[in-house]
């Protein structure tokens, strides 16, 4: 017997109740770097719900991360933007910076891939934190602060508040900057690859974390990554993007038992299983053929039809909408898996 | 001081991939460089086709290292980044005298096509490739010199599960086409689980376990070893009624 990892809820359990309101929505998103020839985000309708755990799956060029700066005014001035993304009664896409200001930290707030990017090296741990709830008026003594790092399982928060990030592991840095992110209880968080560099075990204990204060404090986590396996037994729902586009979206329990879009289906495929762990050595993985390439971005079809196993003429000629065959669940694909 | 690798007993059998699975600071990464001869032991021995290469002088090793090849994680800071695609291939090529000029330049792009990049790519530079196509660039620089073993250090760590699968299968086939042996070293089990031979488990600079795969995975013994397992994370099998394994 394989030992993998267990589950850790209840098969089909969605905590969140299914039609919470929505803190979020975007409508007809659309960015374009500059003068880059392809748009990063191609026209994403979605919303996230309050309260829910939301994983953006999606590989290089798939827009995730362009997704992520758009929500927090982050996207570089030469980037054009269409369609609007609504958040508390305004559109984020044309705030100006110094609005920004009372929104980035205190309603939204982003964990790093790297959390060297969140944290100064030069200032202690306590400090920085207490900075971030000095700038937007919360409360900033050691007392609270060391309250804000036994939430996220540090204990001994008297070596920690006076720590340097240097003298820490990448396990603890991660931990405090995602303290540093939720110390001002922002509606929605926003984690981009946030356990990239961990081995598997702290991954886990990080997604725990997550998890735990996703449900504690009802907050929005939207947790953006390309590793499917991560998303099952956390996220409640997935938006699964491509070359700019949202392919697939669903609860986690159903896309990832019955996935609809050929993407997502070949991309579950490459997860590792027990039954993958059998196969003989030197036995090819399922991999994708291709590559998503420019000129998947111009053709009038649809954008995964060059490697797509399913494609029919009628691919190669129009872009496919979004169709919702159940309940809670879209795709855009002319001859989705049913 | 703390020792990096303790009393290492290994054997990495011919055209095999052998798996070498750990932590972070297990003492992975430095068992890989002393392999191939990137660093050099304290104590012990290390033979390589019945030769033993842990007391070499630098002129053998230089002699030998066409034979045991390493290729790193992060391609963006492995490879010059001023180097044209064949210039980073050929320069082992070039150091080890075996090729020169025009000849050079070929072979280079022969090796980028064997490797699945476009020879017109050739003049590009590493930061123009994406992450997937920059490994490549990096197997291609290892097989130049046509090696007998290949340390594979982190190699697929960080890369799209869909990217991962296109290399390793490119390694699969290099390793068929040029009799290659291969070390690959990774803190993930799943991968490893998917391709290796053989397994070794370390833990604390010491093997835990190692064995054919289907056995370390089917039965661990080693607590460690089970502890790495548990902490996999598959997706559900929607179709068995109870999860195997239990809570890590």
């Amino acid at each position: 017997m394989v030992a993998f990892r267990g589950r850790t809820q209840p098969l089909g359990t969605c905590a969140k109740p299914a039609y919470a309101p929505a803190v979020l929505r975007m409508r007809g998103l659309r960015v374009t770097y500059g003068a880059a020839p392809v748009p990063a985000l191609a026209g994403v309708d979605a919303e996230i719900r309050r309260g829910e755990i939301v994983g953006v799956l999606g590989e290089s060029g798939s827009g995730k991360s362009t997704l992520a700066l758009s929500i927090l005014g982050l996207l570089p001035k030469s980037a054009t933007t269409a369609g609007y993304i609504w958040f508390d009664e305004m559109n984020l896409l044309t705030l100006e910076e110094r609005d920004w200001r009372t929104k980035r930290g205190a309603q939204i707030a982003m964990v790093f891939q790297d959390p060297a990017l969140a944290l100064s090296p030069v200032m202690r741990v306590g400090d920085q934190i207490a900075e971030v709830l000095r700038a937007h008026g919360r409360t900033s003594t050691q007392a609270h602060i060391a309250g804000l790092l036994n939430e996220v399982g540090l204990a001994d928060t008297e070596r920690f508040y006076r720590a340097y990030p240097h003298q820490l592991s990448g396990g603890e840095l991660h931990r405090i900057a995602i303290a540093q992110a939720l110390s001002c209880r922002p509606e929605i968080v926003i984690a981009d690859e946030p356990t990239q560099s961990l081995d598997a075990s702290k991954q886990n204990e990080i997604l725990d974390v997550l998890q735990a204060l996703n449900r504690r404090f009802a907050s929005t986590l939207i947790f953006i990554t390309h590793n499917p396996a991560l998303l099952s037994g956390f996220a409640d729902r997935v938006m699964v993007m491509y070359g700019g586009r949202l392919v697939e979206e669903g609860p986690v329990a159903a896309v990832f038992h019955k996935p609809l879009h050929p993407y997502t289906k070949a991309l579950l495929q490459l997860v590792p299983s027990e039954e993958s762990c059998k196969r003989r050595g030197g036995e090819h993985l399922p991999a994708i053929p291709g590559n998503l390439s420019p000129s998947d971005y111009s053709a009038k079809g649809c954008i995964f039809a060059s490697r797509c196993s399913l494609k029919t003429s009628v691919c190669e000629e129009e872009s496919p909408g979004q169709i919702a065959p159940e309940e809670g669940r879209r795709v855009s694909c002319f001859n989705y898996v049913h | 001081m703390v020792d990096a690798v303790t009393d290492v007993d290994f054997e990495i059998a011919s055209a095999s991939l052998t798996a070498l699975v750990g932590e972070s600071g297990s003492g992975k990464s430095t068992m890989g460089r002393c392999l191939a001869m990137l660093e050099r032991t304290d104590h012990g021995d290390i033979w390589f086709r019945e030769r033993k290469i842990s007391e070499l002088s630098d002129g053998e090793m230089r002699a030998l290292r066409p034979q045991l090849q390493m290729i790193f994680q992060d391609s963006a800071r492995a490879l010059n980044p001023r180097f044209t695609a064949t210039e980073i291939i050929a320069e082992p090529l070039g150091v080890q005298r075996k090729l020169s000029g025009a000849q050079l330049r070929s072979r280079a792009c022969e090796l980028m096509e064997e490797v699945g990049l476009s020879r017109n790519w050739a003049d590009r530079r590493p930061l123009e490739f994406s992450g997937g196509q920059r490994q490549r660039l990096a197997i291609a620089r290892a097989i130049a010199l046509k090696p007998a073993f290949i340390v594979l250090d982190e190699s697929l760590s960080g890369l799209d599960l869909s990217t991962q699968a296109q290399i390793l299968n490119l390694l699969l086939d290099l390793q068929k086409a040029h009799a290659l042996t291969y070390l690959l070293i990774s803190h993930d089990l799943g991968l490893v689980g998917q391709v290796a031979d053989y397994v070794a488990v370390m833990h604390q600079g010491r093997i835990v376990e190692q064995g054919p795969r289907q056995v370390v995975f089917q039965n661990p013994k080693h607590e460690h070893t089970q502890a790495l397992l548990r902490s996999v994370r598959p997706l559900e099998n929607w179709s068995r009624a109870a999860h195997v394994g239990g809570q890590s």
